[in-house]
């Protein structure tokens, strides 16, 4: 006995009420990370589960160039669209890069976005020190075993990592979520959805309670744009990533004329690689100007002795990922 | 739905369909699906491993495609589809398996087989690569996965 409510929502402004008037209340859509953080780890303890897995929110539709996910669209099935195969290459490979199968045909589109850490600080309750779990209690981490953990968006408050593989060509394509509450409905770029952990680890996103995520909205590449996603992990399969890159770039006549460049497994949140962007655009396609971009990426990184190994790691990821798309 | 005149509903009342039968369960609200088929069903074909999503032991198909049946609620399911083990009496896989010596202990069996099922249904069966990568969701500590995958590319057409 868990004491949790479960309630059905019958449509979308529903379940925000049902979430929005009770303050421990959740959403629950495919329900891989909230059920093991709040009925197996018990480290979210959630008074209602506000069922919206019924709900008409799923799909993916296209008007132009741009695509419209709805937020219940599952990971196979958005990785299955025809044009995310034939014009988002690096979005259908980070999709395919993540979970399992099984998994992947119950977690969401939106519910990948909300996803919670995998710190195994975070992920245990007899853990005291977790700054994202009690506000002013530590982080048992930075002093502790840290491997799968942040290096950019980092801090001595906490170094969970957004582990993500979708989210960082999402961030790298300025995908927009679209949100809704009882005060109507607000579109917030993905770059701007994610706060970095600061002083204040437990606020992960611009989310407020009860709004819900209900679609994804994604501008396709521009033509003769090569895209790919580079995941690099300690077993070939099903495991979460040390290091990823997703990287979309056009190449006009030796020079690097578009570039768009996401980092996995070495932000707070998932990363975007501006000024590796800017180091590429306008300079000749070539490995100096990869390596140049991995060193304006991974600048200044907070590390503790178990992530330095990430630091190199994550450029030579950066580098192969561009070479890659570009060769 | 009134959010005013909602009683709180730590219980539930779910229909379970499950290999073509219905079953009227009443569960705690967070039964997960697992443990309704395994403790009310009395289907205990379907194994709890991790009970966390990781080994894929308790695999079982939803409105046909495979899900992991521990990080499931039973009254999600409320509607649903439900294909375990025992539903898949006689079917070429299995026969695959004990062919192919494909288990040791035998405990991760139930889940490799209805994930090689969906497997092959999705059509992931062209290459060995390919079924290793997609049988990737299920783990087996005996480490019988030659015998898997060779059993799988029997069925699909292979050697």
């Amino acid at each position: 006995m868990t004491g949790i409510e479960y309630v059905r929502a019958a449509d979308p402004s529903s379940a925000v009420a049902l979430v929005s008037e009770e303050p421990d209340a959740a959403f629950l859509a495919g329900g891989t990370t909230e059920l093991d953080l709040a009925l197996k780890d018990r480290v979210v303890h959630p008074s209602r589960f506000v069922d919206i897995g019924r709900l008409p929110l799923r799909g993916v539709t296209r008007t132009g160039d741009h695509l419209r996910i709805a937020a219940l669209t599952t990971m196979e099935e958005l990785a299955a669209d025809a044009t995310v195969g034939a014009r988002l290459p690096l979005v259908r490979e980070a999709l395919l890069a993540g979970a399992s199968t099984q998994l992947r045909n119950m977690a969401t589109i939106g519910g990948n976005l909300l996803q919670r850490t995998r710190c195994r600080y975070f992920r245990d309750p007899a853990v005291a020190a977790c700054n994202k779990r009690t506000p002013g209690s530590g982080c048992a981490a930075v002093e502790g075993v840290a491997r799968m953990h942040a290096i950019l968006g980092a801090g001595p408050s906490c170094i969970a990592l957004h582990a993500s593989d979708p989210c960082v060509p999402l961030v790298a394509l300025d995908a927009v979520v679209v949100l809704r509450d009882a005060d109507g409905i607000r579109r917030v770029p993905l770059t701007a959805f994610y706060l970095t952990p600061g002083d204040r680890p437990d606020r992960e996103t611009v989310l407020r309670h009860g709004e819900l995520v209900t679609h994804v909205e994604l501008p396709l590449l521009p033509a003769g744009t090569r895209s790919g996603y580079l995941k690099v992990r300690d077993r070939s399969s099903y495991e979460f990533a040390l290091t990823s890159a997703a990287a979309a770039v056009r190449v006009d006549d030796g020079t690097v004329a578009f570039a768009r460049l996401g980092l996995g497994g070495v932000g707070t949140v998932p990363w975007r690689a501006y000024e590796a962007e800017r180091v590429l655009v306008g300079a000749p396609a070539n490995e100096r100007t990869y390596r140049a971009a991995a060193e304006a990426a991974i600048r200044d990184p907070f590390t503790v002795p178990g992530t330095e190994f990430k630091v190199e790691l994550a450029k030579r990821t950066i580098v192969r990922i561009l070479r890659t798309v570009t060769t | 739905m009134s959010s005013a005149t909602t009683a709180r509903s730590t219980e539930v009342t779910v229909q379970l369909r499950v290999n073509e039968r219905t079953y009227p369960v009443r569960l705690d609200s967070t039964t997960t699906l697992l443990d309704a088929l395994r403790d009310q069903l009395h289907l205990a074909g379907t194994k709890k491993g991790c009970d966390q999503g990781a080994c894929g032991a308790c695999t079982v198909l939803r409105d046909g495609k495979r899900i992991v049946s521990c990080l499931t609620l039973a009254a999600q399911c409320d509607g649903s589809e439900i294909t375990t083990i025992e539903g898949l009496a006689d079917d070429p896989v299995q026969e695959a398996f004990v062919r192919h010596d494909a288990l040791q202990c035998g405990y991760c069996t139930a889940g490799q087989v209805m994930s090689a099922v969906a497997l092959l249904r999705e059509g992931r069966a062209g290459s060995d690569d390919e079924i290793r990568e997609f049988m990737s969701g299920n783990l087996c500590r005996c480490a019988a996965y030659p015998n898997i995958v060779a059993a799988i590319r029997e069925v699909a057409g292979g050697s």
